[in-house]
């Protein structure tokens, strides 16, 4: 059982690799780090707060990009091109598919955030001619961003096990938007009264809150993190796909293959 | 299908485990980071950046901002913390945005402008939005009398305060008291009434229930003061007319020839201390008094009544 | 024990906006496969083959009814692991090599690591790709794809096949080339049950066919049984151009090609016939009973089932 998820997993990692399209992000998310250099050499004092910005936050958006653009070829596209029958005629079952495929995914993140990084470091290292102390946070700030991937996948994973590619870009697209301002939402429910009230505040914490996980600014201008934030986190995204992922299997258990 | 069924179950349970433990960690880490994304408005060093890079979507980025304003000084306000420093920017960030929002340059007249614990203690600040405000809204009268609002209460600048409300006075279908506090301010600046005039004015023109309430108890206090300086002064001439101090309150009512011994706005009676002096039962309750209060009591704000 | 037993399965649909009109996929289904035997589905396209092959597939699920694979319930995975599946059109992953899809395959199938790489080798020599290293799949012509198609189907040495449509975008050759694997399975002792609509291939093959229609089954027997003459006829060649009188008396249908002749007469006149080509010394090259092709039934059985039928969705 545990071998056939790794054997899938290391397939959708192979799949994703060779297709041609994640090369073309990344290599753009590193020329933006680039970028970042070229702009910072406008205002000089803030150089390493421009790359670090600039630098992050485009590797937290084109990867958001690719989770979804990948995540949603993993099952709807199977579907609609048949290539799931004849994996699924064989000895393997529904969920474990989808748990393999998950692993693949987020595989496929973890090692497209490493490229990436190793640009901002780069860009970094460039501009500062030397790394600080204070640089470790950026480790902290990618690893946040990681975390943020994972339910992405999840998330992606499954709108694709019952709505067509575009439909599950879409919904996903729209909760990580959604998903960041979470915590304005709660704030708008704490104002509403009666059944808004309850509907809002239900929607605020069913929707992933990304908020906790963007400390891209602060980590810019060197504020530290707390050692707890990064447990809550990190156990935070781990319940949450969880949860989108069972949900996942849940229907794809019952999901007639027309 | 006996698989089937199993995997069900499983899955099931899983997404109500994680969804309870997600819900209970996003409690936790909401202790743990009070508000901190606000922080990030430290950081925006230019608001009109933030405007160009909204796309088009200024309008619903100034409402979230407005949201987490109001938000923010609430949730310190009723905590009773005495630093805001939040405040500005995030007023002023959503006047970028949206410079038309007219509740946010009320919000700032009301409490960007006083000092801390009831406000954020800076008034140069406020006048800056006030301004801003006046520049985008020629025609909003409300916006000039909440720029002479804030010269007359927090800066006690009583001719620029007139200047105020005169330009706001000339603005078509503008309320006409404008013409009358400018009027005022010329003589009656130190006024109890012209202090309630403009309170009251505050209260009846904003929908907004911080401010209402702010307004709210600002005129009980100065009912409280006026009140209390009417009864130094009958204690004062007491004095004179019989070489001593009143004895009991009721000695002090008898003498003055009044129908019953004087209430405060929560009808309890003033007292009289044995040294002669006006004090209200329970100072609390009066936290913008400045009469009437034992001598080194420091008030502690916290708002009760703030369901107008 | 049948390889194959489908005991009633039934699927409809819901279909419209909101879901109310329903849409009748596959009528009940009853029906057994031997083991070793070759198995034709047939059926026009829409008849309903494909959904009974994705129900036993487990892909689709049904309405009612139930199936057994080799003695066991058809939703149990450890039969999974003995039988082999070519969806209609196949589609694999693009980017990967032949090598690399097959491998995967093997993986899932659960065939040993030692044993893995030669299995795809022979099983790649055995569909005619044995050249194909390294080239990514979406590079593959429709018949290569077809062959790859195949390849994954027997890769894990199943004992039942099930093909979906196993000749299409095949050219002739590739096409013979099917049918003689095909034969070679069930010398191999497995049991292959696949659907066409292409009959020829089917008589040609298949020792039992099924002919579905519309969701309902229509028929099902042995070729040999379905195409056996009853009112039989002979087809008689012999060398020469000419057409002797007494043929013709026998209301012989005479066709004259190249230098023989061709006539088909009633089974009952052939000794008639023999002798009237003795009498006019022409030599006799061929007499050969005329069967009824699988056409011709699989053409009647769905007539009648039009005339009858009316009252079936």
């Amino acid at each position: 059982m545990n071998a056939r998820i790794l054997h899938i997993a290391s397939n959708t990692f192979r799949e994703a690799v060779r297709d041609r399209v994640l090369y073309n992000l990344i290599a753009f998310a590193v020329l933006l780090s680039g970028a970042a250099i070229l702009v910072g050499q406008i205002s000089i004092d803030i150089e390493k707060l421009v790359v670090i910005n600039l630098g992050l936050t485009a590797v937290s958006l084109f990867g958001i990009v690719i989770a979804i653009f990948i995540g949603i070829g993993l099952v709807s596209k199977e579907i609609e091109k048949r290539t799931l029958y004849t994996v699924l005629s064989r000895p393997v079952r529904r969920w474990e598919f989808i748990v393999g495929k998950y692993f693949g995914l987020a595989g496929t993140l973890v090692v497209n955030t490493f490229f990436m990084a190793i640009g901002v470091f780069a860009a970094l290292f460039y501009v500062s001619h030397k790394f600080v102390r204070a640089d470790a946070l950026v480790l902290v700030a990618l690893y946040f961003i990681i975390l943020e991937f994972l339910i992405i996948c999840s998330l992606a994973l499954l709108f694709s096990s019952f709505s067509s590619p575009l439909l599950s870009a879409v919904f996903a697209f729209s909760l990580f938007v959604i998903g960041s301002f979470a915590e304005d939402l709660r704030g708008f429910a704490a104002i509403t009264h009666g059944f808004t009230r309850w509907l809002v505040t239900g929607a605020a914490y069913l929707v992933p809150n990304f908020s906790a996980f963007n400390i891209v600014s602060s980590i810019a201008h060197e504020q530290p993190v707390a050692m707890q934030l990064v447990w809550h986190n990190t156990l935070y995204a781990l319940f949450y796909a969880a949860m989108a992922l069972s949900g996942a299997v849940l229907i794809f258990e019952y999901r007639n293959l027309k | 299908m006996k698989h089937r069924r199993k995997v069900s179950l499983i899955a099931g349970a899983c997404i109500v485990f994680s969804l309870a433990a997600s819900v209970l960690l996003l409690h936790r880490i909401d202790q743990l980071r009070p508000q901190s994304t606000l922080e990030d408005v430290l950081y925006i060093s230019s608001p009109k950046l933030l405007k160009r890079a909204s796309l088009g979507y200024d309008g619903l980025l100034a409402d979230i901002y407005w949201t987490r304003a109001v938000q923010y000084f609430g949730f310190r306000h009723h905590n009773g913390t005495d630093s805001y420093k939040l405040l500005a920017p995030l007023l002023e960030i959503t006047t970028q945005l949206d410079p038309h929002l007219t509740v946010a340059y009320e919000f700032g007249a009301s409490f960007l402008a006083p000092p801390p614990p009831s406000g954020a203690g800076q008034p140069e600040r406020a006048i800056q939005l006030m301004e801003y405000g006046v520049r985008n809204n020629p025609e909003d009268w409300k916006l000039y009398y909440d720029l002479g609002f804030v010269y007359y209460m927090n800066l006690q600048d009583y001719r620029k305060a007139a200047d105020a409300f005169e330009r706001g006075s000339k603005v078509p279908n503008a309320h006409p008291f404008l013409r009358v506090l400018a009027a005022q301010m010329a003589e009656h600046a130190g006024d109890f009434n012209t202090a309630r005039m403009l309170w009251s004015a505050t209260y009846q023109n904003t929908q907004d229930k911080e401010i209402r309430a702010n307004a709210v108890e600002h005129l009980r206090a100065l009912r409280v003061d006026e009140d209390v300086t009417h009864l130094q002064q009958a204690v004062t001439r007491f004095g004179q007319r019989t070489g001593r101090l009143p004895t009991s309150m009721s000695e002090l009512v008898a003498a003055e020839g009044l129908a019953g011994i004087p209430v405060d706005p929560d009808q309890h009676p003033y007292k009289l201390t044995p040294e002669g002096r006006v004090e209200v039962r329970v100072p609390d309750d009066f936290p913008f008094a400045t009469k009437g209060l034992p001598p080194g009591y420091k008030p502690q704000p916290k708002f009760h009544g703030q369901q107008p | 024990m049948n390889a194959i037993e489908i005991l009633g399965l039934e699927k409809t649909y819901r279909v419209g906006f909101w879901a109310k009109r329903q849409k009748r996929a596959l009528h009940p289904l009853h029906l057994s496969v031997e083991e070793g035997e070759i198995f034709g589905f047939l059926g026009p396209n829409g008849a309903g083959k494909t959904t009974t092959l994705k129900l036993l597939m487990g892909l689709v699920f049904p309405s009612a009814g139930s199936a057994r694979i080799l003695g066991r319930d058809w939703t149990d995975p450890e039969v999974k692991a003995q039988i082999g599946f070519l969806p209609e059109q196949p589609y694999f992953y693009d980017h990967l090599t032949a090598h690399e899809l097959l491998n995967y395959y093997a993986q899932l199938s659960g065939v040993p690591a030692k044993e893995r790489s030669r299995r795809v080798e022979s099983t790649l020599q055995r569909v005619a790709l044995a050249n194909v290293q390294g080239v990514q799949l979406r590079k593959f012509s429709k018949g290569m794809l077809q062959r790859v198609g195949i390849a994954q189907a027997i890769l894990h040495e199943p004992k039942v096949v099930f093909f979906d449509e196993p000749m299409s975008g095949l050219d002739p050759i590739g096409r013979r080339e099917v049918r003689d694997l095909m034969e070679q399975l069930k010398h191999e002792g497995k049991t292959v049950f696949f659907s066409t609509h292409i009959l020829s291939d089917a008589e040609a093959l298949c020792d039992r066919v099924a002919i579905i229609h519309q969701g309902e089954l229509r028929g099902i027997g042995a070729v040999e049984d379905l195409t056996s003459s009853v009112q039989g006829k002979v087809e008689i060649v012999w060398q020469g151009t000419q057409v002797p009188a007494s043929m013709k008396a026998l209301g012989a249908d005479c066709h004259v090609t190249g230098d023989t002749v061709r006539a088909v007469i009633d089974e009952r006149q052939q000794d008639a016939a023999i002798d009237a080509l003795r009498r006019e010394r022409l030599r006799l090259i061929a007499l050969t009973p005329m069967r009824t092709s699988l056409e011709a039934y699989f053409v009647e059985r769905l007539q009648r089932a039009e005339t009858t039928a009316g009252s079936t969705v």
